[in-house]
């Protein structure tokens, strides 16, 4: 992407060699470089961050997908919990993103428990899909004297589309779910701590498709109270628009993506620009050094 | 697309939210009040001191002062006791003590704080009716979460009645009541019994070994219940298709005894996207292995998309989900165009762990069914973006086509030039 960026700026360099027409042509494909900074500055830039540099988040889990507590991304989810609850949170993912969930289980004193546990994190979407880790340690075995276990799950890359069929990771709620797998009976309703941070990286165009949903998924009704309902409904009648969309709760800081920027445009764009130098040298090339000498003056 | 959010959450609310209505009170301020009730167990053995040198008790106590203290304003709070009462050794008289201490509303917290002094570990241990006690106690059709807090040190010696069997009869009863538990005892027929009932329940078990873990744990699961969450409506899903039941969209709750199907209808339009996700809740100990099927079918019978998921080993749920939509239909009368029914049908593969009989009977295993509906996607023309190209092999395959081009014109222009001046 950034070679991209680089490729795509460098080519109004080449502007003393083009006609009037590349000119305008390269005018705006310069103009097009130049409109999407802002976008084009963050998607290529791998925004993982440490673990420690995540700023808190919310310092409870919820207990069912009802009750899942809310992660932003970059923050750092913490909770403290008897060994045997299921400890949910819920973090909004967008097109082209690819989440990587983190989760720090901070078991007891060893004293205070007999024998190894294994612990795992699962990923639900939207739709309360479970979601595969393409990577990572899922789940994980912590010795007698652990004092703690990290678990880490890298989903796909989002999609803005798949097929009604597959279970392709989409754009919306995607909920964490971390408890222990196993464990011996002795050890149950033991206190434990558990931390969790998610943190994507911006796949680019590499993975923009065609086709996009209305509406990320998230669960309509399920992170709004009932008052909320009540009161957007009544905003409705209202023909209020500013009402707040149910889903609005587990939406990135800025937004969803609208789905219309991609890097691809720019190297189309590009591409065409070269095409178009390509053709003007391609031509020059027939005629030679300026006009035939063979022309007489006037013609 | 907002202007089609809004018209597609305004035609899906009303159903969702006059269900909610009809269970709350009327006015727009009445908001579904969190109850929760504290259930103590306060039979002899409480006497016993051995959480961090004092008795299980007084530690009790001091952790009721504690959460009486922060209990949120919102919360309605009640206090339970069982065996507080009758001394003697009539098991069956024994075995009916429980009462309510603190009735459940908004607290003075003075008045529970006396209360609760007065207490002194005396009787049996009936968790059963206590806990049926508990249920009555937080009744009500304000349709607010409710949740049952036990803290109990012995396990129900009463009989015939079976705690986790109580439980999960009276979470079968009652939508969204959720038990908590809290054993002062590492035992492991305690614990056995106390996480069997919060299981039944989709509840928590802490085993308590100091003071200040029983108040936090206490605060913390009251503040739980204040956690503002918005509650299923239940339904009753139909043996098939034909008799189903039309739902709008929401989030409605079911139960499913095991073995059985259920099916729901949802009218969709065309043009718009049905998104139905449903999770099945383990309340019982059941067999390793487990799946649940989620089918979208035509009324005619003929499948559209299904979503499935089978796993082993310990779950709280299983779910899955899946999304359809409804292909816009081109000779459609474009007046008002006929909703086209979907079919739901849930289905699970989940086995009873022992062949007793209760695990395999009723009540179903408490199901969760959302519902939304919304404008269908707008469908790939291209699998790449917009049918944008990307790559070195694209500028290359440009690049090689424009020089051509430009030659092969350029040697055009230069023949008809010459064409042109030899006439």
């Amino acid at each position: 992407m950034r070679t991209v960026l680089r490729r795509s700026r460098s080519v109004p360099s080449r502007r003393p060699r083009g006609r009037v027409a590349v000119g305008a042509a390269l005018a705006a494909a310069a103009l097009f470089t130049a409109a999407p900074p802002a976008l084009a500055d963050t998607s290529p830039s791998p925004s993982v961050s440490q673990d420690e540099e995540a700023e808190a988040g919310p310092t409870e889990a919820g207990t069912a997908f009802r009750t899942a507590a809310r992660l932003a991304q970059g923050q750092r989810g913490t909770a403290s919990a008897s060994t045997g609850d299921y400890l949910y949170w819920v973090f909004p993912a967008d097109t082209g993103q690819r989440p990587t969930v983190r989760a720090t289980v901070s078991l007891p004193a060893e004293q205070a428990r007999q024998s190894a546990s294994t612990w795992r994190i699962d990923v639900y979407d939207g739709l309360r899909r479970r979601q595969p880790c393409t990577y990572g340690l899922q789940e994980r075995r912590a010795a007698e004297d652990a004092a703690e276990v990290r678990l880490t799950c890298t989903l796909r890359t989002v999609r803005a589309y798949s097929e009604p069929w597959a279970n392709d990771p989409l754009p919306g709620a995607y909920y964490v779910r971390l408890t222990v797998s196993r464990l011996a009976a002795d050890d149950l309703g033991r206190p434990f701590q558990a931390e969790v941070a998610v943190d994507s990286r911006e796949t680019g165009g590499s993975t923009a498709v065609g086709g996009r949903l209305s509406e990320p998924l998230t669960p309509g009704v399920s992170a709004v109270s009932a008052e909320e309902q009540a009161e957007e409904e009544t905003s409705e009648e209202d023909g209020a628009e500013q009402a707040p969309r149910p889903a609005a709760l587990a939406e990135p800081e800025d937004g969803w993506s609208s789905g219309w920027w991609t890097d691809r445009w720019l190297w189309t764009a590009g591409g065409a620009v070269l095409a178009a130098l390509a053709g003007v040298f391609g031509y020059t090339l027939t005629r030679g050094n300026g006009r035939p000498g063979r022309v007489p003056p006037g013609v | 697309m907002v202007a089609a959010l809004l018209t597609v959450v305004a035609g899906a609310l009303p159903a969702a939210s006059t269900a909610a209505a009809a269970t709350t009170a009327d006015g727009p301020s009445a908001r579904p009040v969190p109850k929760v009730e504290l259930v103590l167990d306060v039979s002899g053995s409480m006497k016993t001191r051995d959480i961090d040198g004092q008795s299980r008790m007084s530690a009790a106590k001091q952790a009721f002062n504690d959460v009486i203290d922060a209990v949120p304003e919102e919360v309605e709070l009640g206090i339970r006791t069982l065996g507080a009462d009758y001394p003697g050794e009539d098991k069956a008289r024994g075995c009916k003590d429980t009462r309510q201490l603190y009735p459940v509303g908004p607290i003075d917290r003075t008045e529970a704080k006396t209360a609760v002094a007065t207490l002194s570990p005396t009787g049996w241990t009936p968790i059963g009716p206590a806990l049926l006690g508990a249920a009555d106690d937080l009744d009500g059709d304000e349709g607010g979460s409710r949740r049952i807090v036990l803290i109990s040190d012995g396990e129900d010696t009463c009989g015939p009645l079976d705690p986790c069997e109580v439980a999960r009869e009276i979470a079968a009863k009652g939508v969204d009541l959720v038990i908590d538990t809290l054993g002062l005892v590492p035992n492991a027929k305690i614990r056995q019994q106390l996480s069997c009932i919060a299981g039944a329940t989709g509840g928590t078990y802490t085993a308590v070994q100091h003071k200040e873990d029983l108040s936090d744990k206490v605060k913390q699961l009251v503040d739980r219940a204040a956690d503002p969450v918005v509650t299923p409506v239940p339904v009753e899903g139909a043996a098939a298709c034909a008799d189903a039941p039309k739902i709008e969209p929401g989030l409605y709750t079911d139960r499913q005894p095991l073995g059985t199907h259920r099916w729901y209808r949802v009218d969709v339009l065309p043009g718009q996207e049905l998104r139905a996700s449903v999770s099945v809740a383990a309340d019982r100990p059941l067999a390793d292995d487990y799946g649940v099927l989620l089918r979208a079918v035509t009324a005619h019978g003929r499948e559209l998309v299904r979503g499935s998921e089978a796993g082993s080993g310990r779950t709280d749920v299983i779910s899955s989900g899946l999304r359809h939509p409804e292909r816009e239909r081109e000779d459609a009368d474009t007046d008002k165009p006929a909703a086209t029914p979907v079919c739901l049908e849930v289905s699970n593969s989940f086995a009873p762990a022992s062949a007793k009989a209760a695990d395999a009977s009723a009540p179903g295993m408490p199901l969760e069914l959302t519902v939304d509906v919304v404008d269908g996607p707008s469908d790939a023309s291209d699998t790449a973006a917009f049918g944008l190209g990307r790559g070195w092999w694209l500028l290359g395959v440009l690049v090689l086509a424009g020089f051509l081009g430009g030659l092969i014109f350029g040697w055009l222009s230069r023949w008809r030039f010459a064409v042109w001046r030899t006439h």
